[in-house]
């Protein structure tokens, strides 16, 4: 095994993590987690391919990770003052019981 | 190890795929030691990484899991610079453990009616969701374990000083800098809003919520959807 496998390995592991925290818990806030830990796997493939790749020098995998990032950090700003607005209006997070579209 | 038994038909495998000797008998021991040696640190962070994930996706208190998180953010950033990027091992340091964790935090203490919750913290359909994320581990690490055409060795390192980046995003990718710049303003201004108090008691609520409501203002704006969201204190303003 080549140490970029290590690397994709860890990341599909992480991704699975995410995804099975995304889709399992309960609590709204945990599923916004698993959503980063899930971009979180996908930066760290950019990574990887960037640093083992052909063509280090020209930093696009770097450039598509700061990138990601960013928007990483709109996602989860929106998400959790969605979160609490939710909140404020069910009094609940729970994503069993968000269950009306107008309510 | 299977190093051994590489080594003992040097020349079929050279023959078989076209490989030179040289190149195969350079696989040895010593390289093996060598990359053991290399790939210590990365183990251990990797394992500390997916401990803290897993454990911040299955612990029951909600704080706890806020700062599992933190652990396997910080995990990330210094696996990002045992690749050698540094930039973006710092930024994910400053963005992720230093912003992202403490708007969750804020958000776990904000929506929280009891400490530890003493119902089932997973969905109904919580096995469907096992079973399907073991498949995508199955499919991506089958992918990562049998695709022929990834580089094995790593080029020497790139000089990726701050400067290089800050003219790489200067010049080439100036575009999505600016976009980026926009995305972020649009999105501070839209959280802000959406999470903005409403000031009016709510009519549809129970009776656990209406008393925080009622004591937030005076303001008397009735309460509607949440696009129709603005300021109190531009009661005059052109909107």
């Amino acid at each position: 095994m080549t140490p970029l496998q290590g690397c994709l390995l860890v990341s599909a592991l992480l991704f699975a993590i995410g995804l099975a925290g995304a889709v399992t818990r309960r609590n709204a806030i945990l599923a916004l987690v698993g959503i980063e830990l899930m971009l979180n796997a996908a930066n760290l493939n950019f990574i990887a391919f960037w640093r083992y790749g052909p063509n280090p020098e020209a930093l696009s995998g770097m450039m598509v990770v700061i990138f990601s990032i960013a928007i990483a950090a709109a996602e989860a700003a929106v998400g959790l003052a969605l979160i609490i607005a939710i909140y404020r209006h069910y009094r609940t997070v729970n994503l069993d019981e968000i269950n009306n579209l107008k309510g | 190890m299977s190093h051994p038994q590489r080594l003992g038909s040097p020349d079929k495998r050279a023959n078989l795929k076209g490989f030179e000797l040289s190149s195969v008998l350079r696989l040895g021991q010593p390289r093996s030691d060598f990359c053991l040696i290399m790939a210590l640190p990365f183990i251990i962070i990797a394992i500390v990484t997916l401990f803290a994930a897993a454990a911040a996706m299955s612990l029951r208190n909600l704080v706890h899991c806020a700062l599992s998180l933190v652990v396997a953010l910080a995990g990330l950033a210094a696996l990002y610079l045992a690749l050698g990027a540094q930039f973006v091992g710092f930024a994910q340091i400053l963005v992720y453990v230093g912003a992202v964790a403490i708007l969750i935090v804020f958000a776990v203490l904000l929506t929280r009616s009891d400490a530890t919750p003493n119902r089932a913290i997973l969905a109904p359909g919580w096995l469907t969701g096992i079973v399907v994320s073991a498949a995508v581990f199955a499919t991506l690490g089958w992918a990562a374990l049998n695709s022929t055409g990834l580089p094995k060795e790593m080029p020497p390192a790139p000089e990726t000083t701050v400067k290089n980046i800050g003219d790489l995003l200067m010049t080439q990718y100036v575009l999505p800098l600016e976009v980026i710049g926009l995305l972020l303003t649009a999105a501070m201004i839209g959280a802000v809003i959406i999470a903005m108090r409403e000031d009016a008691p709510k009519t549809t609520m129970e009776d656990g919520g209406l008393k925080m409501e009622k004591t937030s203002s005076p303001s008397s704006i009735p309460a509607r959807d949440l696009s129709e969201l603005h300021p109190p204190s531009s009661s005059g303003g052109p909107v």
